[in-house]
Formats: C-alpha cells, structure tokens, sequence
C-alpha cells in the first residue's frame, strides 16, 4: 500500500504526456481518438491495478497499454481504409507507420508543443485555459465546470467550438519559430497565469481541486523553465510569482476551513522551500532588458513574503505598483496599490486616492474603504462594508466581511 | 469459511471520469481488498475485466464486438473473499466503492465446491 503514496498523482501528470504524445501522432484532427485512447488506457489501469496491487513501473506500464491501444486503433483504422474502403471505392490504399515514441524526449517536446497550439491566440482565453485543463492537466468535465462555476453543458461545447476551431485553421503541433516564440509565449504565460488565479481565488469551494490548479500551473511553467528555447526571464518572473504565492497555501485557510487575512496568518505555515525557490527564480529573471508585469508581480509578491513593517518596504512596494499600473491597469492592482499607499502617506490619504477610483460594483473597493475608515469614522466604515457585504458573492468572502462589520 | 465471488456491474469508467478519479477508485479498491486481507478474508484472487477489445459468441457460433461499457449492467470485475455466510458476504461487498455509482452493482454468489454437496 505504501506504493500509493509513492505516486499521488501520476494518473494526472502521465495523462498530459500520453495524450500530447498521441495527439500530436494524430493530429488535431483526431484528437478525439488521442483522449478516447488515454481514458481508456487509465480505465484499464484503474480496473486492473485496483484489484491485482501495482505493477512495478506504473508509469511505463501506462505508456505501454497506451502504445498498444494505439496500435490496436490504427490497426483497425487501417484495415478500414485498405480493405472496406477499397471494395467500396477505388481508393490508394495508405498504410500507417505504427511506432508511437513515448520517450521522455518525444513526451516533453509533445507537451510543449501542445503547450502552444493550445493557446493560439485564434481560440478564446477561456477556451484556452479550459483546453488546457482538460489536456495538459487531465481533468475531468465536471471538475472543469466545478472551477468555472459553470455546468458540463456549457463546458463541453466550449472545448467542443475550441477543438473545431483548432482543425478548421489547421493549427499544428508544433514549436513556433524562434522569431516568433516572445509573441507566440505571451498568451501561454497568461494561460498558465489565468490557471493559477483560478485556483488561488478561485470562488469554487473544492480545495483540493483549487490547490491542485495552482500546482498544475506552477509544473506546465517549470516545463517552460526547463526548455532552453522558452526559459526566458519572464517565464522565470512567472514561476516565482506563483512560488512566492503558493507558499502561503497552508496559511490561509484555518482548521474550520475559514480564510485567514494575511495580516492574521502564522507565518510560521508558511512554505519556506517555496520562498527559497521563489527568490531563486526571481533571480534568474532578472536578465534581459523586459521588465514584464510578471517581473514586477513577483517582486511584490517577493515582499509579501517579508512581513516586516518598515517603511522602506512600503515605499519600494508602492513603487513597484506604480510601475505595474503604467504597464498593466487592473482595478485590483489600484485597489491593492491604495492599500500600499495607506502605509506609507496614511489613511486620510489613502481614502482621497481610493475615492477616485469610484469602483462602485467591486466588493474589494468598500471592503478596502471600509478598512481604511475603520479608525477614523466607524459609521463610514459599516456603510461600505455593508455593501461590500451584499456585493460578495462566496460565503468565505461573507465570513470575512462580517468579521470586520462585527469587530467595529 | 466458504468462498463467495463478488461481481461488479458498472458502466466503463474510462468515458465518464478523470484520470484523477481513476485513480481514486483503484485507490479506494486497493484499501478496500487492504482490510479484507489484513482480516483474512481475500488471498488475491481476482481481476478487472476490460471492456476493449471484447467478443460475445452467439449459440449460433456468431461473433460480435462486446459487450460495451456503456451500460451499468456490464461485467466489469469480480474477487474472491472467504467468508462464513453469504451475509458476512455481502457485507464485505458493502465497501466496494464500485457501489459509489448510482446504479452500479456487486453481486455475491458462492463458488460451487467439488464436495459431493454442492
């Protein structure tokens, strides 16, 4: 039984390998045939393995079920195509070449490769980030759904239009050009940004599932990482953003499952091999001449990840956010960049420059006003909680704000 | 102590669920004959029966393809357990998370015996 612990997922990392292997010997065309072999490959592992204990090498026994479940399918398909079809119509007969290359070589540049047809820029970041679930992550329909707040129905037909889409421009699997690969990398890296914020925060109340889209995200960037023709530093800003990120997980959620603000947090739950490798991808993106959002995110993040209260921090933060709002405008970022100026020019300030912001509609703005007039006019203070509280739409958020309304 | 078979029926995994909950089946399975064997009540006889690449032989010596996943009904495993009744029986079948399934089933029929009395 030990064995199991030895292999936590490997159903979800060796799907993505197998079925960007198979999908790229097939083609976008078949690519229903690639997952339908995959399923089926996991469904005869689950049925036998449960029973009968773990073979020794699971990994190559799946490649190996594979391979000869692909075997079997072009055997047929060709049998097909050289025997039925030809008595039906004179057609010249086509023989398959039935070697499927599941070596690590092949199975990592099939990802990459799959990596990028995925999140061409033709398909919709939606589509892209649920293709990408469902292929490069293995995760089922209603996990999908369960992450998008949304239903089967819905998902399906997105992927479905996606996948139609990918064979109506031929798109193929295949590594961009050298000249081409900034361009071609900047929807792949706001695809695995977009994956990890979906399961950082994420309204879906599934944990497990939430921490393993984080997960998911930081592995298809360490991949990246690992190519020498896409570790480029802003592939590298994006891996330890998501480190220094991640690296809070335990923290933020309490033994009742409630969220914990960060200024509540035991930093002692926090991951400490996550900062390290944070810093240390961090360091690696400092090269080049971009400074990519994903450049300045990870420097704050860096900073959340040092909880001293000096004034310095504050001002080098702030000015981090500037920089990130000239580059890149968010609502969330000005919000967050007020709550930074309110450290260092004080509240009285902060509430004049957050005022102008005027995001009525966003629960984050009278949550933040509601804490900025929390020393200063207490009735002020309810009124924007109150319609923070009726703008929030998960209970988790709920709790939190009715804590604050409580505490006044 | 007599020997039951316990039979799954259950639609094929592999079309509806992830690699994910596939995983936590065959885990759940392996706890679940886990605790029999630790309790001396399964010695490791038993199989999945895979829906690819199957035939059904008619009387009439036909040969088709099937039977397929598709339905809940189908064959899809089966283990031995040693127990003293076909009650004992069928609560061990109880555990199977095949049984998470709606509409799923274990069914438990004793393996005949060559002692003149069955």
């Amino acid at each position: 039984m030990q064995q199991q612990e030895l292999i936590p997922h490997l159903f979800r990392t060796e799907y993505r390998k197998i079925v960007s292997v198979l999908c790229r010997y097939f083609g976008f065309d078949q690519m229903e045939t690639a997952e339908d072999i995959t399923s089926e490959t996991f469904a005869t592992a689950a049925q036998t393995w449960g029973i009968k204990g773990l073979p020794p090498n699971p990994a190559a026994w799946l490649y190996n079920v594979a391979k000869n479940k692909a075997k079997n399918h072009l055997h047929r398909d060709s049998l097909f195509a050289n025997k039925v079809s030809p008595a039906i119509r004179n057609t010249t007969p086509q023989f398959y070449e039935t070697e499927i290359d599941l070596s690590p070589q092949n199975i990592n540049d099939s990802q990459l490769q799959m990596m990028f047809a995925i999140c061409h820029p033709a398909i919709s970041p939606e589509a892209q980030i649920g293709l990408s679930l469902r292929i490069l992550c293995g995760l089922g329909i209603e996990e999908i759904a369960d992450a998008f707040l949304s239903n089967k129905e819905t998902i399906n037909k997105r992927l479905f239009r996606a996948k139609e889409k990918l064979r109506e421009l031929k798109i193929r699997i295949e590594m961009p050009d050298e000249a081409e690969i900034d361009a071609r990398l900047a929807p792949v890296l706001t695809t695995i940004y977009l994956l990890f914020n979906e399961g950082y925060y994420s309204v879906s109340q599934n944990k497990t599932l939430r921490k393993d889209l984080c997960l998911e995200a930081m592995r298809l960037c360490t991949m990246l990482v690992e190519n020498t023709q896409t570790n480029k530093p802003k592939v590298n800003a994006l891996l330890s953003l998501m480190c220094f990120h991640a690296s809070r997980f335990n923290a933020r959620v309490n033994k009742n499952g409630e969220h914990v603000l960060y200024d509540d947090q035991d930093t002692s739950l926090w991951d400490t091999d996550l900062i390290s490798k944070g810093a240390y991808f961090l360091n690696c993106s400092a090269n080049g001449i971009e400074v990519s959002k994903y450049h300045l995110e990870a420097t704050i993040a860096y900073w959340q990840t040092q909880k001293t209260d000096t004034k310095e921090k504050w001002q080098t933060v702030l000015g981090l956010y500037d920089r990130l709002l000239q580059t890149d405008y968010s609502p969330i970022a000005a919000l967050n960049r007020v709550y930074v100026s309110s450290k260092v020019n004080g509240k009285e300030q902060a509430i004049i420059e957050a005022e102008k912001l005027n995001l009525t509609g966003n629960q984050f703005y009278y949550t933040l006003l509601g804490d900025l007039y929390t020393d200063i006019d207490k009735d002020e203070a309810r009124l924007n909680l109150k319609i923070a509280l009726a703008l929030a739409k998960t209970d988790m958020d709920k709790q939190t704000i009715q804590k604050k309304i409580n505490k006044l | 102590m007599k020997e039951y078979m316990l039979i799954f029926r259950h639609e094929d995994g592999g079309k509806v669920a992830s690699p994910e909950q596939m995983q936590i089946w065959m885990q759940q399975t392996m706890d679940w004959l886990g605790t029999l064997t630790a309790k001396g009540n399964f010695e490791g006889k038993g199989n999945g029966l895979l829906f690819d690449d199957a035939r059904v032989v008619h009387h009439n010596k036909m040969v088709t393809n099937g039977p397929f996943g598709e339905i809940k009904e189908t064959l899809g495993g089966y283990v031995v357990v040693k127990a003293d009744s076909v009650d004992e029986a069928a609560e061990f079948a109880k555990g199977c998370p095949v049984l998470q399934g709606e509409g799923n089933t274990v069914e438990v029929r004793r393996l005949a015996k060559d002692d003149g009395v069955h």
